[in-house]
């Protein structure tokens, strides 16, 4: 296991300059000239030009991409085109904790609904609670962001007005309901459903008969035996669902106006603010890569059974 | 004697049918694996015939009805700019459903499936190139490189046609909005392809070292006639329950792009655009059924997809229940 750990970890860097090199390939040849941006109305032929020898436009592709790299491996992602003066990292880091914040919400809303549920349906297979409780779930899964966010706003905002309607007041405001059920309500049906078959897998083991016969009442050997062995491959899909939350965090943030990386990465991609795109498609890949590899390593560890080559 | 006899018979006949059929027989049996296969029949018809059924043209205004609520004239209602979101959502179907079934045909099936053959098949050498490959495009995440490709490509696209335009008899590409449906398709196929190859060479992989592939190999079977008749029909269930699944997340993908701007253009409608209209505040607060027609249908389509890929999978893998 240590030989594929430390593979996994030589290969890593190798994905990252793989990931680094298609994003600043697809920004820099994508739409509009960064000169324009920056002058705007201002703009004049020389001013331009000035600029883009500032920036380094003018030099070969090769070279920025290097110039830029270097800095990003001492931390410096380089200063945003549209908020002049101000570094990415500075303008990133706060908004990555809005972000985060907004996530754990989410997940909590999950957890809370999704492994009661599939562990309860597990116990009742066969049963009619079973295929309903799936397909419930999964008609909750579908729905777009687009759709429920708009539904749970007018519900909740303009006819109950219980909480405000957008804004972001930190993680103990009220506002952070409607981001949380919309973001955590769709991911309950996966966490169900992974819990049922785990927690399946589990009942049908010779120890939980083990554990039975020698007397224990149910309650013992669901919180002692059941439980704890259903949790292990609940791990590692956590640790993909907090990636897949990054992911959709995108839209919701958008919507509601939520001051997070999402919002302000799409902002960016319309305002053309190469830096900060570019920040966000090498940050995000690398959490997402890092997410997988923790997922992978974490199994390992807690199931002996596993073997990697 | 009799009785076994005829279970034999009734056992031969089991057989004869093959697995897909017999999978199939198990579906039509499903009431909600049914019900899913007559709402999308539907809603595609819908799309497919939007030209015949639409009761208006899309762009059209009617000035006397602006932002009227569901009526027997406009049965979901009209628009900010008076327009019948009846027809602009019937239309908005039609863009959906050309760009994901384009999609999945060529991502997922052509591009997935021919990787993963490949893949699962040949040298090592191979192998390891397509899937790093994949595993590139597979850590970004899919929405952010999604956006950026679909904005960094459309100009580049745009500047194409146009050239084509201009040197070429081939007139009004641009105006056409084929565009639009090229930058989304290739945006889709570029996320999509990844979980399909890897799903197919996990099939071969497992499949190529058992007896029957020897078997066929000593028999003097050809690479081509070991991937195409004996290696992908025994892979076939997986794909099923794949590309179904699949669907509902690409139309899911494809609706996120329009509703960010990146998808069709306006005039011409698309369910994201109307989205993202009727689910601003004030349209929620002013005109909030112009959300229900191409809400209802995209929470459909996705739904329809997701809960039949769920009953393929009951029915093609049932070990896995």
């Amino acid at each position: 296991m240590w030989v594929f750990i430390a593979r996994r970890l030589l290969w890593l860097p190798v994905l990252l300059f793989a990931t680094s090199i298609v994003t600043f390939t697809l920004v820099r040849f994508g739409p509009g000239d960064p000169a324009e941006i920056i002058l705007g109305a201002r703009y004049d032929e020389q001013a331009a030009e000035n600029i883009r020898r500032q920036l380094g436009l003018d030099r070969p592709f090769g070279v920025q991409y290097a110039t830029y790299m270097w800095g990003v491996l001492r931390g410096d992602f380089g200063e945003s085109y549209r908020y002049r003066g101000r570094p990415v990292s500075e303008l990133l880091f706060p908004k990555m904790w809005v972000s985060f914040q907004v996530n754990a919400a989410a997940m909590i809303v999950s957890l809370a609904i999704g492994l009661p549920l599939g562990f309860y349906i597990a116990h009742k297979q066969g049963s009619w609670q079973d295929p309903v409780a799936v397909t419930i779930a999964l008609i909750l899964m579908s729905i777009p962001v687009m759709i429920s966010i708009p539904v749970a706003l007018w519900g909740l905002c303009l006819k109950l007005q219980w909480v405000p309607c957008s804004g972001w007041g930190g993680f103990w405001d009220l506002r952070i309901i409607v981001p949380a059920l919309t973001l955590g309500i769709p991911g309950v049906a996966g966490l169900a459903r992974f819990m049922r078959a785990s927690t399946l897998d589990v009942l049908g083991q010779d120890f939980i008969r083990t554990a039975k016969a020698k007397g224990l009442t149910q309650f013992a050997v669901d919180s002692r035996h059941v439980l704890k062995n259903a949790m292990i491959p609940i791990v590692t899909l956590l640790s993909f669902a907090l990636a897949g939350m990054f992911v959709t965090s995108f839209i919701v943030e958008f919507i509601l106006g939520i001051p997070g990386v999402g919002h302000f990465t799409i902002d960016s991609v319309f305002n053309r603010d190469y830096p900060i795109i570019m920040a966000m498609g090498i940050l995000g890949s690398a959490a997402f890569v890092i997410a997988n590899l923790l997922a992978d390593i974490t199994y390992a560890f807690i199931d002996p059974r596993i073997h990697y080559q | 004697m009799a009785l076994t006899e005829i279970t034999e018979v009734i056992e031969r006949q089991e057989k004869s049918k093959g697995h897909l059929r017999r999978a199939m027989e198990r579906l039509v049996r499903k009431k909600i694996a049914v019900a899913c296969m007559i709402a999308l029949l539907v809603v595609y018809c819908a799309g497919i015939f939007a030209p015949l059924i639409a009761p208006y043209d899309y762009t059209e205004p009617h000035y006397t009805a602006i932002r009227k609520p569901p009526s027997l004239q406009h049965w979901a209602g009209t628009d900010l700019a008076g327009r019948d979101v009846f027809t602009r959502v019937l239309w908005g179907i039609q863009n959906t459903v050309i760009i994901t079934v384009v999609s999945m045909a060529t991502g997922g099936l052509l591009i997935g499936i021919t990787m993963g053959l490949i893949a699962g098949y040949f040298s090592s050498k191979v192998d390891s190139l397509i899937m790093r490959t994949g595993e590139l495009f597979a850590s970004f995440p899919d929405i952010l490189l999604v956006i950026i490709l679909a904005y960094a490509l459309r100009p580049r696209i745009i500047d194409w046609a146009r050239w084509v335009e201009d040197n070429t008899a081939i007139d009004g590409i641009v105006r056409s909005g084929v565009v639009d449906y090229f930058v989304v398709s290739i945006a889709l196929v570029a996320f999509g392809w990844v979980g399909m190859a890897r799903l197919v060479r996990g099939q071969v992989l497992y499949l190529k070292q058992t007896p029957y592939i020897e078997a066929a190999r000593a028999a003097g079977a050809g690479t081509p006639r070991i991937l195409f008749v004996h290696l992908l029909p025994n892979a076939i269930s997986p794909i099923v329950v794949s590309v179904s699944m699949g669907m509902g997340a690409l139309i899911g993908t494809e609706i996120i792009l329009s509703w960010l701007g990146l998808g069709i253009q306006p005039p011409r409608p698309s369910l994201g655009a109307m989205l993202l209209q009727a689910g601003s505040l004030s349209a929620l607060r002013e005109v909030p059924w112009l959300l229900i027609a191409p809400g209802s249908v995209a929470w459909a389509l996705v739904l329809a997809w997701n809960l039949l890929g769920d009953s393929l999978n009951d029915v093609l893998n049932p070990h896995t229940r």
